[in-house]
C-alpha cells in the first residue's frame, strides 16, 4: 500500500486553510467570551461575529444585515424553505423544486407535502440542466417558492439561476437557492441573479465544519426557525459558534479574493481528467454537463463495474473519491441525482466522482491515470456483465 | 468498516474466472440491484472439486463470492446446500449489517448452481427458464432502514 494520499473529494469536504485555522484559534482559548455578554471579550466576540458578517455581505454583494450565520448548509436550506413555507401559507402553498437537489432540500420538500404543502419537482435534462421554461410554466397562482441549487454536487452541473431569478422576480416569487457548492468555486452576486435566499456552508471552501449561512433578502418574509435568545436579531437562537463563524468568514474571504486563478486552475485539472479517462477507458459515460459544470468537478460512469469497488480499490491505492452507487448510499437505489439524469440503475451504481481542490496538482491527475484504467479493467474482469459484451463482440 | 478478512478477500480474490464445460453455473442477483454473482462448479461423484466466481458488486459481494468458492471445494452437494449466509460471512469475520445481504447473494448462488447440476444429471425438473431463473432484487436484498 502507498502511503502518499490524494484527496479527489472536495465536493464533500475541504481540509481548513492554516489561516483560516489561525485567525478561529483566540477564540477557542483567551477570546472565548459570549457575543451576548457586555464585557470587553464578549464585546470583542461581538465584534468578530459583525465582521466576519460583512465578509460574506462583501462576497455575495449583499448588505450585512441580510445574513444570518447557521450550524450548516442543511439547516440554512431548512430554514429557507420551511420559514419561507410557513411565513406565507397566507399567499399559498405551492413550491417549485427539481428532482435533483441535496437530501437537505428534498427532504425538507418531502416534509412540507405532508403538512399541506404541493410541491413540483421539476425534471432535468440528461445532463442535469431544468429548462427555465418549464420553471416558467410550473408557476401557479398559489406558487409562494421556488428552490432551486446553485450547483449539483454530484455531477457538477450549474443551473441558469439568473434567468429563473427572473422569471420569479416577475412573479412575485420568493427565489431560494442551495449554493453550497458553487461558493468559492463560481462568481456568485446575489443582486445579479435575482436570489432572495442563499445556503451557504463553510466546509465546502476550506472553513471549518458545522458552520454555515443564509442571505435572507431584506423585506423577505420568513419564520424564525430557532426559537431562544435574541441572537441573529432575534431570528436564530443559540450562542454563537464565534470560532467557526470567524472561520466562515475568512474562508469566504480567501476563496473571494482567489476565485479566478482557483477556478483556472480546476478546470485546467478537470478537462485534462475528462479527456484523458475519454480516451484511456471504453464504455465510459460523462455524466453531467460538459461545460455548464463545476469547476473541480469530473463525474463517470463506468459500465459493467460497481462504485464501491471501484472506491475500495482506489483507496487501497492512496486515492480517496466518492461514487453513487447503493452500496455506497447505504440504500438499495442509486443516487437520486444519476436516475433524474436518466440513467439506468446499472450504470449509476458504476458512477465516479472526482472533485478536484487547492492541493491538487497535475501530478495528481498523472498518478490517477496511472492507477485508474487498471482498476477498472481488473473490475470488469471479475464482472459476468462484462463478459458477455465481450462474448458478444 | 470492513473487516481485514473481507479486505484481503476484496484485494485478492480467491477464484476468480470462469471454468470450461462447468458441471454446474449458478447466477444470481441482477445489475439493476447492483449485484450479480455467478459461479461454476467442477463436480465429480457429487463432490464438488473446483469453484470459479465472476461477481460485479461491492467489496462485500466480491469478497462473499472468493469466500463461498473456497467453502464450497471438497464439499459433497449436499453439504453444499446447507451452506448458509451466516457461515459465509462468519468466514469472513463478518459484514458490516449493511452489507449482509451479499452473503444471501452466495447462499443463493450456491444453491442455483447445484439445482442446475440436479437438472443436468435429471434428478430435478428444471421449473424456471434462463440464467437467472426468476430471482428478484428483494429475494436477496433484505430491506434496510437505513437514513442517510
Ligand atoms: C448542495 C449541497 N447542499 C447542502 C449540503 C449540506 O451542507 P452541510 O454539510 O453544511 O449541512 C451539501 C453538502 O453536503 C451540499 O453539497
Amino acid at each position: 500500500m502507498e502511503n502518499k494520499m490524494i484527496y479527489f473529494d472536495h465536493a464533500a469536504t475541504t481540509p481548513v486553510k492554516p489561516e483560516v485555522v489561525e485567525e478561529m484559534m483566540p477564540y477557542y482559548t483567551n477570546k472565548f467570551g459570549n457575543a451576548s455578554s457586555i464585557y470587553s471579550i464578549g464585546r470583542e466576540s461581538k465584534k468578530a461575529i459583525e465582521e466576519a458578517r460583512e465578509r460574506v455581505a462583501k462576497a455575495l454583494g449583499a448588505m450585512t444585515r441580510e445574513i444570518f450565520f447557521t450550524g450548516s448548509g442543511s439547516e440554512a436550506d431548512n430554514w429557507a424553505i420551511k420559514g419561507v413555507a410557513y411565513s406565507n401559507k397566507d399567499r399559498g402553498n405551492h413550491i417549485i423544486t427539481t428532482a435533483i437537489e441535496h437530501h437537505a432540500v428534498l427532504h425538507t420538500c418531502q416534509y412540507l407535502e405532508s403538512d399541506g404543502f404541493e410541491v413540483t419537482y421539476l425534471p432535468v435534462d440528461e445532463n442535469g440542466l431544468v429548462s427555465v421554461e418549464q420553471v416558467r410554466k410550473a408557476i401557479k397562482p398559489n406558487t409562494i417558492l421556488i428552490t432551486i441549487m446553485f450547483a449539483n454536487n454530484e455531477i457538477g452541473t450549474i443551473q441558469p439561476i439568473a434567468e429563473i431569478g427572473k422569471i420569479a422576480k416577475e412573479n412575485n416569487i420568493y427565489f431560494h437557492t442551495d449554493a453550497v457548492q458553487a461558493i468559492g468555486s463560481i462568481p456568485v452576486n446575489v443582486n445579479e441573479l435575482n436570489v432572495d435566499l442563499l445556503s451557504l456552508s463553510a466546509h465546502k471552501f476550506y472553513g471549518p465544519k458545522g458552520v454555515g449561512a443564509l442571505y435572507i433578502r431584506k423585506g423577505v418574509k420568513i419564520t424564525t426557525f430557532l426559537h431562544g435568545g435574541a441572537q441573529e436579531r432575534g431570528r436564530r437562537a443559540s450562542t454563537e459558534n464565534v470560532p467557526g463563524i470567524v472561520g466562515l468568514g475568512k474562508a469566504i474571504e480567501l476563496a473571494t479574493e482567489n476565485l479566478e486563478q482557483y477556478n483556472k486552475k480546476l478546470i485546467d485539472l478537470r478537462d485534462r481528467t475528462i479527456e484523458e479517462i475519454t480516451k484511456k477507458v471504453p464504455f465510459i459515460k460523462l455524466n453531467g454537463d460538459r461545460y455548464k459544470r463545476l469547476p473541480g468537478n469530473v463525474n463517470f460512469s463506468f459500465e459493467f463495474i460497481e462504485g464501491e469497488s471501484l472506491l475500495l480499490m482506489l483507496d487501497m491505492k492512496g486515492i480517496a473519491a466518492s461514487s453513487g452507487s447503493a452500496c455506497t448510499s447505504g440504500s438499495l437505489d442509486p443516487s437520486h441525482v444519476l436516475l433524474a439524469i436518466g440513467l439506468s440503475h446499472e450504470i449509476a451504481h458504476g458512477s465516479l466522482r472526482i472533485s478536484f481542490g487547492d492541493e491538487n496538482t497535475h501530478e495528481d491527475v498523472d498518478y490517477l491515470m496511472e492507477v485508474l484504467p487498471l482498476i477498472v479493467e481488473r473490475l470488469r474482469e471479475m464482472s459476468p456483465l462484462y463478459e458477455k459484451v465481450k462474448r458478444g463482440n | 468498516m470492513y473487516s481485514e478478512k473481507v479486505m484481503d478477500h476484496f484485494m485478492n480474490p480467491r477464484n476468480v474466472g470462469e471454468i470450461e464445460n462447468a458441471d454446474a453455473i449458478g447466477e444470481v442477483g441482477n445489475a439493476k440491484c447492483g449485484d450479480i454473482m455467478k459461479i461454476y462448479l467442477k463436480i465429480e461423484n457429487d463432490v464438488i472439486i473446483d469453484a470459479k466466481f465472476k461477481t460485479f458488486g461491492c467489496g462485500a459481494a466480491v469478497a462473499t463470492s472468493s469466500m463461498a468458492t473456497e467453502l464450497v471445494v471438497g464439499k459433497t452437494i449436499e453439504e453444499a446446500l446447507k451452506i448458509t449466509n451466516k457461515a459465509v460471512a462468519e468466514a469472513l469475520d463478518g459484514l458490516p449489517p449493511v452489507k449482509m445481504h451479499c452473503s444471501n447473494l452466495a447462499e443463493e448462488a450456491i444453491k442455483a448452481a447445484i439445482e442446475d447440476y440436479l437438472v443436468k444429471t435429471g434428478r430435478l425438473e428444471k421449473n424456471c427458464d434462463g440464467e437467472v431463473c426468476g430471482r428478484r432484487c428483494d429475494d436477496i436484498h433484505h430491506h434496510m432502514d437505513i437514513e442517510d
